[in-house]
């Protein structure tokens, strides 16, 4: 990636995101909307809950196309696209977690973190009192980024614990059988997709922050003028 | 859905296996199966021209990832690792019918005749004289109280019995150190296994389903059952086995269900 420039004194630019940090966010958004969207077609053969995400909404390759061509009615191309994705997911997850590990990014960006403080900052929000300071995280971003990557953990192991009950059976176990994996599947990916509804509107409120995680600086203390394309479209 | 490039009319006409002796069944039943996938081939080739040639692109990367998932599989599988059993008090009487017709209802399942019926086999198999029903019943059976894992998302716990495929395959005189273990059914189903799960000491021919003979919506008079495989490579109505190193593909598999699809 380019040069990293936030040494560079007299710019007032602040270095938010490393190159790692952004590559992998990237990647990561394409690999949720591959597994979210096939996943939420794969839902629908067998759903949980009594409803259907809508075909529109999901991926997996046209339906009428899949019937026409051979004669099958759009799991197999959901299937597919879910069995390519994980690979991106997961290969994508394991780089940033090490990097986060190795690097002191989690130790230094998420840590300390407490319930007070938590619910302190909530609060603060709640009454629109809490600052958003780019390159550094309030308690309540903290505590959404780690529930997220923890929801991420679980779903990566739910669904090793689905795909393989027999090669990996103990982890099917540990879930409570391969009924009760594919409910904690589903739960997971519905408090990521949680997570992206308000991650995203954050992100309109805040537009410098997509700025800062495409460029990886923000000026600081003058706030970037966002023109770039709405988020909203992830 | 296997050969991702577009298939030339040479390709589709390609010389029929050769190594592959095959009784009278067998052969019509894998003519019926070329030629259906000579016409889904001609239909993927006619709509080529049309306006989805990125559709194509994508879908030959997904073809080729789902072919490394196949071999990625492979690995992952330990022979010695059996699936999990269950007290016989969890096995589901009802259990959930399914079938690649199921839309036009039962009057296609096929009603096989056990007094007449003989399996017959092909392939890199010494002895391919056919099988009676009386005879199969001989083997020594074993019975399994597994999990079906269907690849919809359901699964069902199921009690089956009958003698281990790999028992008969070297009784047989199979070739075990070939590559695959294909099945052809009577109502145009077929599948196939790697060698290494057709070997498996939980992959058996079943005859029985929760101590009763199977009914035919079972797969009567023979089924063969892999619970380290999804549901969709448990073929009903088995009518032929055969042995071979060509990739023999499956109904599903042919539609992009993955191919290895183990649990």
């Amino acid at each position: 990636m380019m040069a990293q420039s936030a040494a560079e004194a007299p710019r007032e630019d602040v270095q938010t995101h490393s190159a790692v940090i952004r590559v992998t966010h990237w990647l990561n958004a394409i690999a949720l909307l591959i597994m979210i969207g096939s996943g939420w077609r794969i839902y629908n053969w067998e759903p949980i809950l009594p409803f259907h995400f809508p075909v529109a909404i999901t991926l997996g390759g046209e339906e009428s196309l899949s019937e026409a061509v051979h004669n099958e009615d759009g799991l197999a191309g959901a299937l597919q696209w879910h069995f390519a994705g994980m690979w991106l997911l997961v290969i994508n997850f394991v780089v940033y977690l090490v990097y986060g590990f190795a690097s002191g990014h989690f130790r230094r960006d998420f840590l300390p973190l407490g319930p007070r403080a938590v619910l302190a900052d909530f609060l603060a929000a709640l009454r629109l009192r809490l600052a958003h300071r780019l390159g550094r995280y309030n308690a309540v971003q903290k505590a959404a980024y780690v529930g997220v990557l923890s929801a991420m953990l679980l779903t990566v192991l739910s669904g090793l614990s689905i795909w393989k009950p027999t090669q990996f059976h103990e982890l099917t176990w540990l879930f409570g059988g391969f009924d009760n994996a594919r409910i904690v599947h589903f739960l997971c990916m519905s408090a990521i997709v949680l997570f992206i509804l308000v991650h995203l509107a954050l992100v309109i409120l805040v537009p410098k922050t997509l700025v800062a995680m495409i460029v990886g600086k923000t000026s600081s203390p003058a706030p970037v003028q966002a023109h770039s394309s709405p988020p909203g479209a992830e | 859905m296997r050969e991702p490039e577009t298939p030339s009319p040479a390709k589709i006409a390609a010389p029929p296996r050769q190594h592959l002796q095959r009784t009278a069944l067998v052969a019509q039943v894998e003519r019926r199966l070329f030629l259906r996938q000579s016409l889904s081939l001609g239909a993927l080739a006619m709509l080529g021209g049309c306006d989805i040639t990125d559709q194509d692109a994508v879908q030959s990367v997904l073809n080729a990832i789902s072919r490394w998932n196949d071999r990625m599989q492979a690995l992952l599988f330990n022979p010695r690792r059996l699936a999990p059993s269950y007290p016989e008090s969890m096995v589901v009487r009802d259990f959930r019918y399914n079938s690649y017709y199921a839309y036009l209802g039962d009057e296609k399942i096929p009603h096989i005749d056990g007094a007449s019926y003989k399996l017959e086999l092909g392939g890199l198999i010494a002895d391919k004289r056919p099988w009676s029903l009386e005879r199969l019943y001989g083997l020594p059976q074993f019975s399994q109280v597994t999990r079906h894992v269907c690849v919809e998302g359901w699964s069902m716990i199921g009690k089956w019995s009958g003698p281990t495929l790999s028992s008969f395959l070297e009784r047989v005189g199979a070739d075990l150190t070939a590559g695959y273990v294909g099945f052809l059914c009577a109502d145009g189903y077929y599948s196939s296994l790697d060698m290494a799960s057709a070997l498996h000491p939980q992959t058996i021919l079943a005859f029985k389903f929760a101590d009763a003979t199977l009914p035919p919506r079972y797969g009567f008079p023979m089924k063969v059952r892999v619970p380290t495989k999804l549901g969709f490579k448990n073929p009903k109505h088995i009518m032929a086995i055969f042995v071979t190193n060509r990739f023999p593909g499956g109904f599903w598999e042919d539609r992009g269900y993955n191919w290895f699809a183990g649990t």
